[in-house]
């Protein structure tokens, strides 16, 4: 996933000569997870460069250069280390189309590292979509796989908005075919990454392959589970989900996040208001717990397991 | 003029005492607060110019005080007043060029006029119809109106960036107040255009206070010299000197545009009014510090120094006022004209293509 996220900053430095990719370490050193390593060689330093360790300073530069003309994309080091630039991300990259009455757009990608599943230090493993989510104003994407990983990256870049790009560490080395094109599910599209037909699981980013690996099991005892990869966390593709649940008649929602508030409450409500008269059971959310990411050795407690995804499924469809 | 603590470096309570320009090194200044030269007076204006310098800050009075009037009669929001530091903003104002670009705060009318923002349009933020940007950003080269404190000094020197990426002979001119200097976003910001050598001018006005708290208790240090640690040029001027104001604020965009990046200017002012109509200054501020600061006006000292100069003369002065009460009275009718802005507004620009969730809301609201 890095080599294609990696093309994507490429291509789209390619493209359209007014991109910019800065952030800390993402220069010389190509960043600490690769993700833009050979950039400034290819680009030079004005187009790609190092900036001092200065989170709020990145997001707000990156409104000032919107004004300037310039589309930046930029990298948060981590996902807790974003939080110093919430202000500027809340109180102008979501806000400036809106408070100029659409005469000054905000086209700027955030890239983060997120999520948890790397038995990273404290502070490196979170889930900050609610947070971005709840802003009016952006977008939230996450890829699953390699291959739209970079349809994302680049749909992101290329948008008139702000998207918020959160990448998932622990698929950071998965590998997969790329067909290096946008073409396929845009922002704001879900996608059935399995067919299945007693029930539906809803989620994204890191867990997508987890809750693959949960439909894969519950085969084997004739429980023939859908998995959607939500992928567009905002805006959340409304239509996808109402009409897998019409169609299969359950949901379970997963994801890393703490449950409260996390994205399946929004999802669950979605559904209750979308697709009630089709339920035959509650809507599970199978999350991570209303505590800070705990160490690296409790992480696979935390984490939701292909033993919980897979109770819950049960759970549900025995209803 | 300015603050009246009962010692220079006192952290205790403040007691009104003479006029004192502040605590810490001498600002530059080219006026003496009653007019007489003190510097090199040739800063570049001609007569018509300073003529206009000296037009501008009587508008903008008159119109900072009739905004004032206009909030009393509901016919504004939470107005805040910028009197007494008409100098800061119509010298700097007037010292960029046609390309430069203003990152304001939310108490600079002064420098708005002086930038041609319409002001019916400015005023629409405090009408309350729509936000930081009624007017065109873009086309009248001055940013939204920014309340969060200090983060438009990074929008400023962001932009001063896109200037260097471009090879435009331009640069970026941010205000904000002494408060901001104890936000994170002036030290990320001032680091950021010491870095990447931004063509930038960061333009604080010290008034004294941010809303109740004086400046010694804003800062231990003098906030030009925080300049150093940047790696670029800071200079404390006397901010009520639209001469010294002027020519700082030259030299800063000067240095932008050859390629040396940033100045920090601290200019002394001071907030004669309250920090908005919803403050009542009276709290925490003595009266007496207040009175000082009027006998220390920015442009009663401007006005003595260009009659001395016969640079204006009585005549001149009565025709101005009666054209400014015309002008004012016509800002007046265009803000109270205002209606409030169509519902669909509210969701026309969140974004470029709205999501269907959020269509549906505007229907919600608009019927159909």
């Amino acid at each position: 996933m890095v080599a294609a996220l990696n093309r994507a900053l490429r291509d789209a430095l390619r493209t359209d000569d007014r991109v910019l990719v800065y952030g800390e370490d993402v220069g010389r050193s190509g960043g600490v997870f690769r993700v833009t390593e050979g950039l400034q060689a290819e680009f030079g330093d004005r187009r790609v460069f190092d900036t001092p360790i200065s989170e709020a300073g990145i997001a707000g530069a990156a409104v000032g250069l919107a004004f300037a003309g310039w589309r930046s994309v930029v990298e948060m080091q981590f996902d807790a280390f974003s939080y110093p630039a919430l202000e500027q991300i809340i109180d102008h990259v979501a806000k400036m189309r809106e408070r100029t009455r659409g005469r000054v757009a905000m086209p700027i990608t955030i890239r983060m590292p997120a999520f948890g599943g790397i038995k990273g230090k404290e502070h490196h493993g979170e889930s900050p979509e609610t947070y971005y989510v709840h802003t009016a104003g952006l977008k939230v994407v996450t890829p699953s796989t390699p291959d739209d990983a970079y349809r994302l990256l680049r749909l992101a870049i290329a948008d008139p908005d702000p998207v918020i790009v959160l990448e998932p560490k622990a698929r950071y080395w998965v590998k997969g075919e790329v067909a290096y094109d946008v073409d396929g599910p845009g922002i704001g599209e879900a996608a059935v990454v399995r067919e299945g037909d007693v029930a539906t699981i809803f989620t994204y980013g890191s867990m997508v392959s987890r809750c693959l690996d949960v439909a894969d099991a519950l085969e084997g005892e004739d429980v023939r589970v859908r998995v959607v990869d939500l992928r567009t966390l905002s805006p959340l593709d409304t239509g996808t989900i109402a009409r897998c649940v019409r169609e299969t008649g359950r949901a379970v929602v997963v994801h890393e996040a703490p449950r409260t508030l996390g994205l399946g409450a929004e999802v669950a409500a979605r559904i209750v208001e979308e697709a009630f008269d089709f339920l035959e059971a509650p809507v599970r959310r199978v999350t991570g717990y209303d505590v800070p990411y705990p160490p690296a050795a409790l992480e696979h407690h935390y984490l939701p397991s292909v033993e919980r995804i897979a109770g819950a499924v049960r759970e549900v469809v025995a209803y | 003029m300015l603050s009246t603590s009962d010692a220079g470096n006192s952290r205790g309570i403040r007691v009104a005492s003479e006029p004192d320009l502040r605590r810490g090194s001498e600002p530059v200044r080219v006026l003496a607060p009653d007019g007489t030269a003190v510097g090199d007076t040739d800063v570049g204006l001609g007569p018509d110019e300073l003529r206009a310098a000296l037009r501008w800050m009587l508008l903008a009075r008159r119109l900072d005080r009739e905004c004032i009037a206009l909030q009393r009669q509901g016919e504004l929001t939470v107005y805040p007043g910028f009197e007494g530091q008409e100098a800061a903003q119509v010298g700097s104002a007037m010292a960029l060029g046609a390309d430069d670009f203003v990152f304001p705060t939310f108490r600079e009318l002064a420098a708005a006029l002086v930038r041609g923002v319409d002001p019916v349009r400015y005023l629409a933020y405090h009408r309350g119809t729509w936000h930081g940007g009624p007017y065109d950003p873009r086309a009248t080269r001055f940013g939204p109106i920014c309340i969060p404190v200090a983060t438009q000094i990074v929008h400023g020197v962001g932009y001063a960036m896109g200037l260097s990426l471009d090879g435009t002979r331009a640069c970026s001119l941010v205000y904000f107040g002494d408060g901001a200097t104890s936000e994170g976003d002036f030290h990320e910001g001032a680091n950021l255009a010491g870095v990447f050598a931004a063509p930038v001018v960061l333009f604080c006005q010290n008034n004294g206070w941010a809303i109740s708290v004086p400046t010694e208790r804003q800062t231990a240090g003098e906030i030009h010299e925080r300049a150093r640690g940047y790696g670029f040029p800071g200079v404390r001027i006397d901010g009520n000197d639209v001469l010294a104001v002027y020519r700082a604020t030259r030299e800063a965009a000067e240095r932008a545009y050859a390629g040396e990046g940033a100045t920090l200017i601290e200019a002394l002012t001071y907030r004669i009014g309250a920090h908005s109509t919803a403050d009542d200054p009276g709290r925490y501020r003595d009266d007496a510090e207040v009175v000082a600061a009027r006998a220390n006006d920015p442009i009663e000292r401007f006005r003595r120094w260009l009659e001395a100069e016969g640079v204006v003369d009585d005549a001149t002065l009565a025709a101005w006022d009666r054209e400014i009460e015309d002008e004012v009275l016509a800002i007046r009718e265009g803000v109270v004209a205002q209606p409030p802005p169509p519902t669909e507004w509210m969701f026309d620009w969140t974004y470029a293509d709205p999501p269907e969730e959020l269509a549906a809301q505007r229907s919600e609201v608009l019927g159909g």
